[in-house]
Formats: structure tokens, sequence, C-alpha cells
């Protein structure tokens, strides 16, 4: 140990880094946030989507970086690993922290200092935060600092983060924090497993693989690992015996089993023992507050004392209920009283009929605000995009490098820019709801539906936001934590008729039921109905095979309301919105560049235009000089590479009775859905058109077969609907889904599945269909 | 005759006596504080009849009937 400590505990070597963990919901953000001040870095750990924010220490050079928050460091979930690798110095490139600034919830005591005890025992010099002591003390469970720090052997100082109290304090403690020899472990383990933690940290000392100062906590957390008799964590016990030699790993695991041959129970067994002496600590540490006020102290103090283990423990929390108990005494005497204000909005927000009528309100102002609000700022995007096009392109000579800076470079970044302003929304929206509190509710609320199809309470606002758009839904993801639930809300986000299917459904629902008011309504209901119930069906099937596994857990906090802070929201949806640019953008702006040049080349020049457009044009009037460019572009486009696609896909979409134009829109929707209209606006050579077209529907009306039959028969115009719901036509969403789940085999498994079954409903509809002559 | 958690109706609590379930469950609920001899009070139900929020440690943690049904309690 002398010797490791000097490295290992290296305080004084180089610019300090400093880890800050904690609870879900006990602040960490906010002291991070008041710590680091309005610079940081936001990214992600390598290999996984758990975000990584970095900051400055204000004042120092110290690097703060953001662990995610977790309640304990098993390796049961992404976070709880991600957290407790790089507490190890695991992670690459991330240097292994010289300190942990630990927050806690001081009002949640008990269960925060599950993960306290668990850090301690990693050996680093660290700093508690007892955060959000205003609350504590308004419920009368304000614990005393100094008590605290005298349990557990390191400075406690206490905080509320959201008004800054206590922070000069906290950067004081950490600008003097010294190396020193870490507290032990001062609760037992049963014989067996102490002997067994000996041998097990002998054997991590000399292999090196955990710093010094850790193996005895490292050998704790292994030994639990590995006979948690859960798959994960198990899996995880084994990569690290595939760090040791062959004779290390071999005393690991006989260790490992003398300890589960002589304990009963040895996973129950050290959360059991941790909690028994967690209970005493929190116990002394709320008894020696100075003040007690009188709603509690009765129904506390008195029993406290001659108990000890687990019971003692209960005083606070028998207070607690007891307190409740009164409360409705109290109640019955005509007096209400005694309830916390989270269980006042509670009653409300949880009830069954105003809480659901509420939760309605809400999702619907969240559809609302993607779907419409940012809709004005979207326009602008793509009028400022025409403008600086319409600026630019006279500035380049006319030829390819003029089309590849307007159509190409400026319509590709304005294609990632034009999902900014959902995007903010979204996020804004979605840190309002979770900093307030909201979140846990709306997920306790929708759970039991989701439930039905294998999926999670946290799956619904997702789902619901892909209404607008996949890609924020596909974002919002992110609360998710279960891997298994979280890949099977992505995979099927993109069934959800998102905004840019709506221009398709419009001109094609105007061109083949035009003016029959309800039957239009209905059949756009139908492509919503479809599309939801594809999804739903969808995440049952995925959930019953490719991410089949144990019974999907919900274990989730219900935290105590919050007033929402301004300044976090705005931090927090910036940060987000402005990862989703600098990740996903790219990958969408190269494709949109991709696909111009498809459309693009080979260039057509005016000679080599066909009979067809050459007597289509001497028809038209002498100086329809716009007429004359909408022939000669529908002409290039029909011979550009995209359009000989269209033809060469002719045959295997005829059977779904498309023609090639349609599959050239088809293509072209990759781009963006929306797309579709535009390019059977060129293709149709009616130049510029948007859904309400009044040309474009009626050339889609007009358009032949080579044997006069008609193409856009209502039949026809339902199954391209029906493809454009089933089908995943859209580059962004899939750029986004490779960078969420961090590899090629997601989207490539989305788009496969989604365009086969896509093709197979179309097949059947139009073949069934028009044999039963609906066509 | 044992009881379970989810048995209890809102307003109602009992001291725990025993977690079972599978182990990614069970360690779980555990490590959130649902030790032996700890005292859990079921505050209510979700609207839609499941899940159910329990307070627990001080604090609210809301579980699946199912879950709950994994967790034996007395008095």
């Amino acid at each position: 140990m002398e010797a490791g400590s000097g490295v290992d505990a290296g305080v004084s070597v180089g610019i300090l880094h400093i880890a800050v963990a904690g609870n879900p919901n006990s602040g960490k953000t906010s002291v991070f946030n008041r710590l680091s001040g309005l610079r940081h870095k936001v990214g992600n750990y390598p290999g996984v989507t758990v975000e990584k924010r970095e900051g400055i220490l204000v004042g120092t050079d110290a690097i703060l970086l953001d662990l995610p928050g977790t309640y304990s460091l098993s390796a049961r979930s992404p976070d709880e690993e991600i957290a407790r690798d790089v507490l190890l110095g695991r992670v690459q490139g991330v240097k292994r922290p010289d300190a942990v600034l630990l927050v806690i919830d001081a009002a949640n005591l008990e269960r925060n200092l599950y993960l306290a005890s668990q850090i301690l025992e990693f050996g680093a010099p660290v700093v508690i935060a007892c955060n959000m002591m205003d609350v504590a003390q308004r419920r009368g469970v304000g614990p005393d600092c100094a008590a605290l720090s005298a349990e557990l052997g390191v400075p406690v100082i206490p905080t509320v983060a959201s008004e800054g109290e206590g922070i000069s304090e906290l950067r004081t403690a950490l600008a003097t924090l010294k190396p020193g020899e870490p507290p032990g472990r001062p609760w037992r383990l049963p014989d067996a497993f102490e002997a067994a933690i000996e041998t097990i940290a002998e054997v991590m000392r000399q292999s090196g693989a955990v710093p010094a100062c850790a193996v005895r906590g490292g050998a704790l957390l292994w030994l639990s690992d590995y006979l948690s008799g859960e798959r994960r964590s198990v899996q995880s016990a084994e990569r690290f015996l595939s760090r040791l030699t062959d004779d290390q790993a071999a005393t690991l695991r006989s260790a490992a089993e003398s300890v589960a041959e002589r304990v009963d129970d040895p996973a129950e067994t050290v959360i059991e023992r941790r909690y028994a002496w967690i209970s005493q600590v929190a116990a002394r540490a709320l008894a020696q507050r100075s003040e007690v006020p009188e709603e509690s102290g009765q129904a506390g103090i008195a029993p406290v004392g001659h108990r000890c283990g687990s019971e003692v423990g209960n005083r606070d929390r028998q207070g607690d209920l007891s307190r409740v108990e009164q409360g409705q005494r109290d109640r019955r005497g005509g007096i209400v009283q005694h309830k916390s204000t989270t269980d006042r909005i509670d009653e409300v927000l949880t009830h069954r009929v105003f809480g659901m009528v509420i939760f309605a309100g809400v999702m619907f102002v969240l559809f609302l605000s993607i779907f419409s609000w940012a809709q004005p700022v979207m326009d602008g995007i793509e009028a400022g995009q025409t403008a600086l096009a319409g600026w630019v392109g006279p500035l380049l000579p006319a030829g390819p490098l003029r089309s590849l800076v307007t159509d190409g470079i400026i319509s590709g970044v304005g294609a990632v820019v034009v999902f900014f302003p959902q995007i903010c929304i979204l996020f804004l929206f979605l840190s309002i709801l979770e900093d307030s509190g909201y979140m846990a509710r709306a997920a306790f609320l929708m759970d039991r539906l989701m439930s039905r199809v294998g999926l999670h309470g946290k799956s619904f606002i997702p789902l619901l936001s892909c209404y607008a758009c996949a890609i924020p839904g596909i974002l919002a993801t992110r609360t998710i934590e279960h891997r298994r639930d979280r890949l099977t809300t992505i995979m099927v986000a993109p069934f959800m008729s998102c905004s840019a299917r709506l221009p398709v459904y419009i001109i094609v629902i105007a061109a083949v039921f035009g003016d029959r008011t309800w039957l239009e309504a209905g059949v756009m209901f139908g492509m919503y109905a479809l599309g939801t119930v594809t999804a739903l069906v969808a995440a049952l099937v995925f959930k019953k095979t490719l991410f089949a596994g144990p019974r999907p857990t919900f274990i989730m906090e219900l935290p105590p309301y919050h007033v929402p802070q301004a300044g976090a929201i705005v931090r927090n949806t910036w940060d987000r919105s402005k990862l989703f640019l600098t990740s996903a953008g790219t990958t969408i702006f190269a494709v949109c560049v991709v696909i111009w040049a498809m459309s693009y080349f080979p260039r057509l020049s005016e000679g080599d235009l066909s009979a067809e457009s050459r007597a289509a044009i001497a028809r038209l009037d002498a100086g329809d000089a716009q007429g004359r460019e909408n022939i000669i572009e529908g002409e290039r486009l029909r011979r550009s590479y995209l359009g000989r696609l269209g033809h060469l896909m002719e045959p295997a979409i005829r059977p779904l009775g498309f023609d090639w134009r349609i599959g050239t829109g088809v293509l072209s929707s990759f781009l963006a859905r929306e797309v579709f209209v535009s390019t059977m606006g060129i293709t149709f050579s009616v130049g510029e058109a948007d859904e309400t077209s009044r040309d474009l529907r009626q050339k889609l009306v007009g358009a032949k077969w080579p044997n006069g039959r008609t193409v856009l028969t209502p039949l026809v115009g339902v199954v391209l609907m029906v493809f454009y719901v089933l089908a995943c036509q859209c580059v962004s969403t899939l750029a986004v889904v490779r960078k969420e789940t961090g590899s090629w085999r997601w989207p490539a498994l989305m788009f496969a599945y989604m365009t086969v079954l896509a093709y197979v409903a179309s097949l059947a509809l139009y073949q069934i269909g028009s044999r039963l002559g609906w066509g | 005759m044992s009881r379970f958690l989810s048995n209890l109706a809102p307003g109602q609590s009992g001291r725990i006596t025993h977690v079972g379930g599978v182990a990614e469950v069970r360690n779980r609920l555990l490590e959130m504080g649902l030790t032996q001899g700890t005292r859990v009070e079921l505050v209510r139900v979700a609207p839609l009849g499941d899940p159910v929020e329990l307070q627990v440690r001080g604090y609210r943690l809301s579980v699946r009937k199912s879950e709950a049904s994994t967790v034996s309690i007395e008095g």
C-alpha cells in the first residue's frame, strides 16, 4: 500500500481530475453547474451513449467530470458500469479521478448513503456535498453534517445548489483536499466473506489491474458481481478475470466459491449488512441535529438508542410514516395537516380522472409545440435557405459548382438545421418535465399501457414525440435505462407517422379522393392508426424475439416535485440540441450531397433532349421560358442516376402498382419524405410544387401507363401511402439511430425489416385489392 | 399466512420479511432499500391499476405489482 499510494492518490501531480458522482435526483447536475460555471464539454463515453460532461472548477485548473447518476456501482446498467469503470480508471481516454465529489440528497439520506458507502471503499479522496438541505430541514429530516463527516471520515459540506448555498465552501474543500489513507470499510461481513475479500484484494494488488487504494473496495464489488446471480454482473466479473493470469483468476474463483458454500445468500447479505450500517449512521447524524422541528420530534427520537442493526434505521421511517398517520387522524378531526407539497400535488396529478386529463393536456401541448410552434421557425429556415441559395447562386458560374453549392450544400445544411427548432422545443419540454419531477409521474401513469406490449412507461413520451419527427423521439429514448427497452423503442419509433409524411398523404389523398372530406379525413386517420398499431405490434414482436429476456422491470424513484430552474433547463436543452447538430448532422449533410449528385449527374445538355420533350416544348407558347425549363428539368431528372435507378426499380415495384416516376419519388424521399412531393413536381414537369399544388394533383391523377391505364388509382394511392407509413425512408433517422446505438447494425436492421414489411404489405394490398376490383 | 406487498391497500404498511424473485429484480429492490425489517407503505395505485407507489426509507419508489408480489411482509 505504501508504495502504491504515492502513485495512485497523486493529487499533487499535474491537473487535478475530480469525478462528480451521486444518485439520480440528488441535484448532482446543479452542483456540477454551480462549480464549473458556464463552460463545459458534452459528449459520449467511448462506445456507449452515456452522456459525458466535463467542466473546469472555477478559479482553478482542476477538471470536473460529471458521472452518470446511479443508485449503486453494480454492473446492472451501462450508467452504473461507466461510473464504476471511471472510478477505477478503466475507461479509455478518461483519466482515473484523483478525487471524488459525491453529491447526496439530504432529504433522502439512507438510500443516498448506499452509493456513498460503495464509493468511499474505492479509496480515492472524497468530499461529500450534502445537497438540498433546505428541503430536508423543511421536512424535519436535515442531518447534522459535522456528525455525518465524523461517521464517514470525509468532509461533508451542507449545500443548497439551486440557491448557490455552500458552493464556495465546497470549492474550498475541494481545493484543500489532501490525499490520505482511505477510511476502511467500517462494517463487517461474515468471516468467510472477509477472508475471501482479503485473498482477492491481495491478488488484485499484485496484478496491478486495480489501483492499490481501491483493492479492498474492488474485491468486494467483484465478489458481489460474481455471486449476484445476474447475467450482466457475472459477465462483468468474468471480463475482469480475463485481465488476470490463469493462476490469479483461479484464486479469485475459488475464493468466491468458498463464500458461496459458506454464506447463505451472499448477494443479499452484502446489501443487508451495508444498509444496517447506513441506518445506524443516518440515525446518529439525525439524532445529533441541533434543532428538531416539532413536527417529527416526538414520533422520531423517543425509541432510538437501545436498538441496533436495521431496527435503528427504522426510526426515521417510522417517524415519517407516523406523521402520515397523525395527518390522517387530524383529517378525521376535520383538519388536514402534515402532508408534503409533493403529496398534495400527486393527489391531483396521479388522480384516476384529473391525473389522466392533465396528462392528456400536457401531452397535447407537447405534441402541439413540436408540431406547430416549430413551424414558423422551420418555414423561416426554409425561406432563409432559399434566399441564401438565390443570393449565392448568381455569384457562381452556372454548372455543377453552382448546383453543388445551392442544391447540394445549402440544401444539405438546411436539411439538418430544419430539424433544429423541433429538437430544441422537444428537449426544452423534456428538460422541464424531468427537472420538475413530472417525467417520472408520466411513466407511472402510462406504464400499464406500455407494459401490454412489453415496453416501459418511459417509452411513452419518446414514441409520442415521433408523431412530430422520429429524430427527437429517438433522442428522447435516452431516459430509458434498460438497453433492451430502449432499443425496442428506437426500432419501432419510425412507424409513428411523422410530420414529414403529412405532405405525401395530403397530395395523394387530394389526388385520388379529392373533395370528399369525410373520406379524406378517414383515410388520413387510417394512416396514423396503421403506423401506431404497427409500432406497438412490432414492439411486442421484438420483445418476444430479438430483445427477449427476463421480464423488464419497473423500479423507479418518484422524486419530490421541484420548481424547474430556468438556467439549468436552457443549458440542458442547448447541450443536447448541439450534440444533435454535431453528431447526426454531419451524416445527414453527407447523404444530402450524395443524393444531390445522383440526381444531378450525368448532366444532360439541351441538345440531347428527347424528341418527346422537344415536341412538348414546341407546343408551349413562345414566351413560356418557365414551362420550357420545367420540361428540360423533368427530362434531366428522368435520365439522371436517380431517375435511371427509378427505371431500374420498375420491375420490382410494378407489382405494387407503382411506375418508375413514383419509384424515383420514393428514392428521393430518403432525403426526407416530404421531398416526394417536390420530386413529383420535377418529374411531371410542373416546376416547384408543394402539396397544395393543383397542377401537380392533376398531373398525378392524369399519369398513365404506356398502355393507357391510369397509374394513380385510389387503390394505388392507398398502397403508396401504406408504403410510406411502413418504410423507413429517412436518412436522418438512420443516422441518428447509428449515433444513438453506437453501431451500423441497428440502422441496417431497421432499414431492412421496415422496407421488407412495407414492400410485402403494399404488395399484398395491391394484389388482393386489384383482384377484388378495388382499383 | 404470508402476505405480500402487492396485497396492501393504499395507506397500509408492513415490515419486509423477505424479497424473492429473479436476481436482477431482487438485488435492485434490495439496493433501493427494501431490505429485511424495513417498513414500507403502499401510498397509492396508478390510475390504470398498475404500478404502485411505495414509501420506503423516507422516499417514494414506484414498482409494478408483479415486482411487489415478490416482497413478503408482516404486520
